[in-house]
This record gives structure tokens, sequence and C-alpha cells, in this order.
């Protein structure tokens, strides 16, 4: 794929920055004026899912740690990419289960939710070393893989 | 974000405005649950989300968290006013099928208090 346009942000796992993260990556986003209302806001939500998870799970509410979200247009589509080098998880199929979460306050839907909302979800998982989350939208419903198959 | 309570015909009506994620998610249960507390009878409560712009599976684990905590008290929760985007959150994560959902928050006080 051909990359038009690409922004990298860290911050600190503050839950403050959950909303600068998705404002950001909308902002980021809206450049390409071919994605509709609902994508943007398909995008928010999704951002806002992964670096929860990055704050909550990742780092356990560590403040002094940091979330990277690196973002990328291509013609097809926009990728987000959030990383943490946080606990990692010792079972990724297991947490990608709809309603599986170790919090009481929580709904374990946050993978759930990225899944059914993006073209492309990925994760990727080491204990002790952190985890990488791939969230593509493909515009305009267009497949989005980097090997050119349709994902729809 | 605020949260505002009020009391309507012997339901607990909360109003939320603004963002509701994982950094406010915490405002909704510092409201509802001291006000949980005040009651004698088994709580009837309706959240109304005509205010909230966006909503995260934070915000929803709010929402369910005050809702089992009303069930386990023998009361009832609802939510009424959703926009579009609230309503296919809280479908696309099954929540239409554990928490009931009125058009308005008149709808909700009496469908409540009707026993629905």
């Amino acid at each position: 794929m051909h990359s038009i346009n690409r922004v990298k942000m860290s911050f600190q796992a503050r839950p403050d920055n959950v909303g600068f993260a998705r404002v950001a990556v909308a902002c980021f986003a809206s450049q390409r004026d071919d994605l509709t209302v609902d994508d943007i806001e398909d995008i928010k939500l999704v951002v806002s899912e992964a670096v929860s998870n990055a704050i909550i799970h990742g780092y356990s509410g560590d403040e002094s740690k940091y979330v990277t979200v690196d973002c990328t247009l291509y013609d097809e589509g926009i990728e987000v990419v959030v990383e943490d080098q946080g606990k990692g998880m010792e079972d990724v199929d297991k947490a990608r289960e709809p309603a599986f979460t170790t919090h009481p306050e929580r709904m374990g839907m946050g993978m759930t939710l990225m899944e059914a909302l993006m073209t492309r979800f990925e994760v990727t998982s080491q204990l002790g070393q952190g985890t990488r989350v791939v969230l593509f939208k493909a515009f305009g419903g267009q497949g989005g893989t980097d090997d050119g198959t349709d994902q729809e | 974000m605020s949260v505002k309570a009020k009391h309507d015909r012997g339901c607990l009506v909360v109003s939320l405005c603004g963002e509701l994620d994982l950094k406010t998610a915490g405002e909704l249960k510092a409201t509802v649950d001291p006000a949980l507390l005040e009651t004698r009878t088994a709580p009837t409560v309706v959240l109304d989300l005509s205010g909230v712009n966006f909503m995260d599976s934070s915000g929803m684990g709010a929402i369910l968290g005050r809702y089992r905590t009303v069930s386990q008290m023998g009361g009832k929760l609802a939510v009424c006013s959703l926009t579009p985007q609230l309503r296919k959150l809280f479908e696309l994560t099954g929540l239409t099928r554990i928490i009931p959902v009125f058009a308005s928050q008149d709808d909700a006080v009496v469908g409540l208090q009707g026993g629905e």
C-alpha cells in the first residue's frame, strides 16, 4: 500500500489522555473526505478501547509509562497501531472472547468492538514485553489487507 | 462530564452530559452509588443519556455495574434517550438485551413504575 501521510505520538498512560488520543486520530483521519461521520465515530471508539486497554491492562494504571499511537493514511484506508510496553497477555485468543474481563466494573467488549467496527484487527502480545494492536479501516468499504485480498 | 441526579415520581433520574469513558466513568458510580445507599426500598433508576456525545466500553461497564448493584437491591434500572451512535454501541455489545431502553425520560419513569 502507498502511504500518504503518517503521524506518531507517545503520551503518558493516563485516563486523561484517552480522549486526547481518539480526538487526535479522528482529526488526522478527517484529512480524507471519503470517510463518513460514522467511520470517524467508529475510529474514535476503537482508539478509545485500545488506549484504555493499554492503560488498564498493559500498565495496570502506572501513569509513568507511555502508550504509542502510530497512524498512517493509505490510498485504501487508515491504519492505527496502538502499542504499550506493559505486562502483555498470556492468552490473546482468550482476551478476544466477548465479555472476557478481569475487572468487575468493565464489560470485556473492547476487542469485540474493535473486531466488529474495523476492516482488519490484529493483536500481538508477549508476556512482560507489551501488546501491539493494529486497526485498519478501509475507505468506502474497500478490502484492506497488505496482500490485496478483500476482508469482507 | 456532568452527572446530575433528581427524584421524579419515586425514581432516581440521573442525567449524563459529555463523554463517558475511562476518565469519567467513575463519576457515574460516585453519583449513583451513594444515592442508592440512601434508598430504603428497592430503587428504580433512570439514566438519561441524551447529553452523552461519546461513550466507550468503560462507560458501558459503569452503566452495567450500576445495573448489577440496583438488581442486587431488588430494584430496576433503565436507560433512555440514546443517540443513534449510542444505540449502535448498545446493540453491538448486547446491552439492549439486558438493560431496558426507553425513548424518553418520561417513558422510562412510567415504564419502570409500570413493572416493564
